[in-house]
């Protein structure tokens, strides 16, 4: 696109490259027109919730770039040698090869602590970053039709990720995370039928043995990574293909997207969001010491430290483990470990499984199945807002017991009753959470009615001719007003045993799964109605303003505000 | 494009500030080169540039490129975004300068190579990025474009040619209308599934009874972890106390360890009071598994396998600190919290002829985590 510049003298001739190189590739593989259509000027929205997937992406790639590197230089070897390199305090200790590798590209490897460090810290970044980016979706509606399979692979995703870091920080064997792989490995044992042979497999006999190191290594640089990666680009495509979701706002429809082109809007906005990511993470590994291995010392199955804990995004699981009461079956000569079981498999089936389920139930109790390119906010969608805050506790809630010894040091609290109290909490918050949420989302719809039906509050009194005080209330703004009204109300089903005049009952309601389902329907068209009762037609911009009119002009006050002098108002109000 | 134009225009005139400003959005300050917070001309405010077969509408906000304020303004902001690229630079030539300047092979030289080559590495991204950002938003024209979507399904009639002409490959095939090639093609192909699996098989043994069993045997001496030296019952006499013990001739055989570690307690008289308990069918007396008050249990938690380390000389508590499992040492470490199942298994102790501490015989139970087979 041609723009005029200022000094056009200066200016770089890009047609010469252009002919030269690109036109070299044109010959060949033609296409210019999808470059341009496609690459260069598909428009990205803009939200600065967009840039939490970004997050994930840029810290995967640093990840790649940054594991590459402690490739050349990790052994991964559980076999034993004699520590005799730079860190002193381990001297002549017995340690396996992986272990005194990790101390070597730590002190004998120049930058290799910083690129370490980069690495943790980028793996940490990376599921932060995945599980925001999830909320996301979910709070906004943003998986629904047709983005459904994006949001299945978000989730496989996530839950390679997870074993991806599990695999990643028990590499350099040292005894914190041998600790981990421990448990793990009694996890594992814990499976009905298959388990120990499980187990015995994966470790290439009992624990801890001398396969498990270079196994978890390939998993880890190779295998699962590679479906990663495949996964990210089917997830970017999709993306790019379906394009992006937008949140609602003036000019925005489902038919739509508005914002900038990629080239060289977006293209450069992300490099730099990108250049930043990988600042941030590298002054993190500067100055935040992150996995400090040596400090552990080498792996042994006698040895144990207090307060032992793993990275936060496994913390959920250990949360379980430690949560769990004793519960344990004999028969026919078998042994079933709930206490184990249980932990390992229950909470990320809800979270995981339920979340990979949700699109799908949504789709079934609201009976939804048009097109969302516009997302929802959250308020407006209450019982979706409520069951994502009920998972978010119920999250929490395992992953602060996770660390229930630190929390019961810190609030000098017995650690048993930190425990109780989770055990409680677990089953409790989630239920409240699910019912505050949803009553507070209602709560916003009203005042978001209130604020469409009679404007905002200027903070503006003024005295009317017959001695009544009015604060004067301004109509909401385009922007807000096209915010508030994107609201839908999902259409009601026939209620459960509804029947029609002639006495036949609802076909959709019939049955135990159909009652199910008109009881869904009603919780979710639970909501606020923007038009509504005795307020007459308090909609669009002229309706708002004779309403305005009506209170103002009671005695005659010119409380209807023309739109030209808001700025001074506004000014006076702030 | 031209409606789009008339609608922004008018009400570009008048549109009052929204009430409050939502986090994290910039304030409306006076930016020149546009932005949709800020009060807009109505007349120079959009220019329509493109429009063309893609259904691709673009309008360019703020003021027109030629208006002094906005030279002013771009050759700031060129300068600034100049300056932090001329930092970038220098910041990735101490980058280099620290690699090469900097060695490492001690803690101290390590913590300062990794505190310049860090500092530098940061400074140079993190101004490179903030160029770019600065680049963006104060030197290109702030561009807003609607563009349509396209529709995702597709047309009914593509659908139905698309389907019909997979009908008419599915029957030129002839694969619907020959099961015997369509069914033994399935069953050609079902072996060649299962061997995945089939050369997975020889990751690991069989599990066999090695989980039943440790290398403690009749005999064996108990060694004090960490000294490796055995010990009497005279030189283990302060009650209270606990130690690792690992079995002699595996000390260091992390394999056998992860099984056969052992924690040893001693008592005053009369605290010991472990229940006579049922262990396959018949009761067994494990307090004659005791030398002098002292009493060996496994180390390995049944829970999952931490090492239980913390030992509470108070109230006599065994802790696993990985799951808070907590085991009651008088009472032969009977569970009385957390997730563990079984108590911890007892190893049967006596004293050899030179009355140092041995193993009667193995643990009479798995030790460790529970497994299907354990029964």
């Amino acid at each position: 696109m041609s723009r005029p510049t200022d000094n056009s003298d200066t200016d770089f001739d890009v047609s010469k490259p252009l002919k030269g190189t690109a036109g070299w590739f044109d010959d060949r593989f033609g296409g210019a027109r999808g470059v341009r259509t496609y690459l260069l000027r598909k428009v990205y929205p803009d939200h600065w919730t967009f840039l939490l997937g970004e997050i994930a992406l840029y810290s995967f790639i640093i990840l790649l770039l940054t594991g590459t590197f402690l490739s050349f230089f990790f052994v991964p070897s559980t076999n034993e040698v004699l520590y005799h390199g730079s860190y002193m305090k381990l001297d002549g200790i017995k340690m396996s090869e992986a272990y005194a590798s990790t101390l070597r590209i730590s002190f004998d490897v120049r930058g290799g602590l910083l690129i370490r460090q980069i690495h943790h810290w980028a793996a940490d970044l990376f599921m932060a970053a995945l599980i925001i980016h999830m909320l996301r979706v979910f709070f906004t509606g943003a998986y629904r039709k047709p983005r459904e399979v994006n949001w299945l692979i978000g989730i496989l995703l996530f839950s390679l990720a997870l074993i991806e870091g599990l695999f990643g920080y028990s590499l350099p064997d040292d005894q914190l995370s041998g600790a981990g792989l421990r448990i793990f490995e009694g996890v594992l044992q814990g499976i009905p039928i298959v388990g120990t042979y499980l187990a015995f497999f994966l470790f290439g006999g009992p624990f801890p043995g001398h396969d498990i190191v270079p196994r978890m290594y390939m998993l880890h640089i190779l295998l699962i990574p590679g479906i990663l990666l495949a996964l990210i680009t089917a997830h970017i495509f999709i993306m790019f293909w379906q394009k992006h979701t937008q949140m609602p706002g003036k000019g925005i429809t489902e038919r739509n997207v508005v914002g900038q082109p990629s080239y060289p809007y977006f293209v450069a906005k992300t490099s730099a969001w990108f250049i930043f990511i990988f600042g941030a993470l590298a002054l993190l590994a500067t100055f935040a010491q992150i996995n400090p291995v040596w400090l552990y010392g080498p792996y042994t199955p006698v040895a144990i430290s207090s307060a032992s804990q793993p990275d936060f995004y496994l913390g959920i699981l250990e949360g379980a483990l430690r949560m769990m009461p004793a519960w344990e079956w004999n028969f026919l000569g078998h042994t079933i470990t709930f206490s184990v079981l249980i932990p390992f498999a229950l909470p990320l089936t809800i979270i995981l499984g339920g979340a990979a389920f949700w699109p799908f139930f949504e789709r079934w109790a609201t009976g939804d199945k048009s097109y969302h390119h516009v997302n929802d906010r959250p308020r407006n969608a209450p019982v979706r807002t409520g069951i994502g805050m009920a998972a978010v506790v119920f999250y929490g809630v395992l992953w602060v017991e996770g660390a229930n010894d630190v929390v019961a040091d810190f609030l000098q609290i017995p650690l048993y009753t930190v425990t109780w109290i989770s055990r409680v909490l677990v089953i409790v918050g989630p239920i409240v959470a699910y019912f505050i949420t949803k009553r507070v989302c209602l709560g916003l719809q009203r005042k978001d009615r209130e604020e469409l039906l009679h404007g905002y509050e200027t903070g503006i009194i003024r005295q009317l001719p017959h001695g009544e005080f009015i604060e004067v209330h301004k109509p909401v703004n385009e922007d807000k007003r096209a915010v508030l009204e994107a609201k839908k109300v999902h259409a009601l089903m026939p209620g459960p045993g509804a029947e029609d005049p002639n006495g036949v009952p609802a076909p959709s309601s019939r049955g135990m799964l159909g009652r199910a389902r008109a009881l869904a329907n009603r919780a979710f068209a639970e909501s606020i109605p923007v038009e509504a009762d005795g307020h007459g037609n308090g909609h669009g911009p002229e309706g708002a303003g004779e309403e305005h009119a009506a209170v103002g002009s009671a005695g005659g006050s010119p409380a209807q505000l023309p739109s030209g002098d808001s700025s001074d108002e506004d000014a006076g109000s702030s | 494009m031209s409606e789009m134009d008339e609608t922004e225009g008018t009400e570009g005139a008048g549109v009052p500030v929204a009430p409050h400003r939502v986090i994290g959005t910039p304030p409306p300050s006076p930016r020149l080169l546009g932005s949709t917070a800020a009060p807009r001309e109505p007349s120079a405010g959009e220019v329509a540039l493109v429009s063309d077969e893609e259904e691709f509408e673009e309008h360019l906000e703020g003021l027109p490129p030629d208006d002094p304020q906005v030279i002013v303004h771009g050759k700031r902001a060129e300068q600034v975004v100049a300056a932090c690229f001329t930092l970038a630079f220098l910041a990735g030539c101490g980058f280099v300068a620290a690699y090469v300047g900097l060695g490492v092979h001690t803690v101290d030289k390590t913590v300062r190579s990794n505190l310049w080559l860090g500092v530098s590495l940061s400074i140079t991204l993190l101004a490179l990025g903030l160029g770019v950002l600065v680049w963006v938003r104060h030197l290109m024209p702030n561009v807003e474009v609607t563009q349509e979507r396209h529709d995702l399904r597709s047309p009914e009639e593509e659908r139905q040619a698309t389907e019909a002409y997979f009908k008419e490959g599915t029957a030129n095939s002839q694969f619907v209308k020959r099961p015997l090639v369509r069914r033994t093609l399935m069953l050609g192909t079902l072996p060649l599934l299962a061997a995945p699996i089939v050369l997975l098989r020889d990751l690991g043994p069989q599990p066999g009874t090695s989980l039943r069993h440790t290398v403690w045997s009749p005999g064996r001496r108990l060694l004090v972890q960490g000294i490796n030296q055995p010990i009497t019952p005279a030189q283990f006499s302060a009650p209270g106390s606990m130690i690792t013990i690992v079995p002699d001739g595996y000390e260091d055989d992390q394999d056998a360890l992860a099984k056969a570690a052992v924690i040893l307690i001693k008592f005053r008289p009369g605290e010991l009071h472990i229940p006579t308990r049922r262990q396959g069918g018949t009761l067994v007396g494990t307090m004659n598994w005791t030398v002098d008050n002292i009493v060996a249990y496994s180390k390995i938690c049944t829970h999952v396998g931490c090492p239980v380390a913390l030992y509470e000389q108070t109230t006599h508590h065994i802790l696993c600190p990985c799951h808070q499992s907590t085991f009651d040492a008088p009472t032969g470490a009977t569970v009385i919290f957390g997730p563990a199942t079984r108590p911890l298994p007892q190893l049967p102790l006596t004293t050899d002829s030179q009355g140092y501490l041995v193993a009667q015989s193995d643990f009479t139970e798995p030790v460790g985590p529970s497994f299907w087979e354990r029964g």
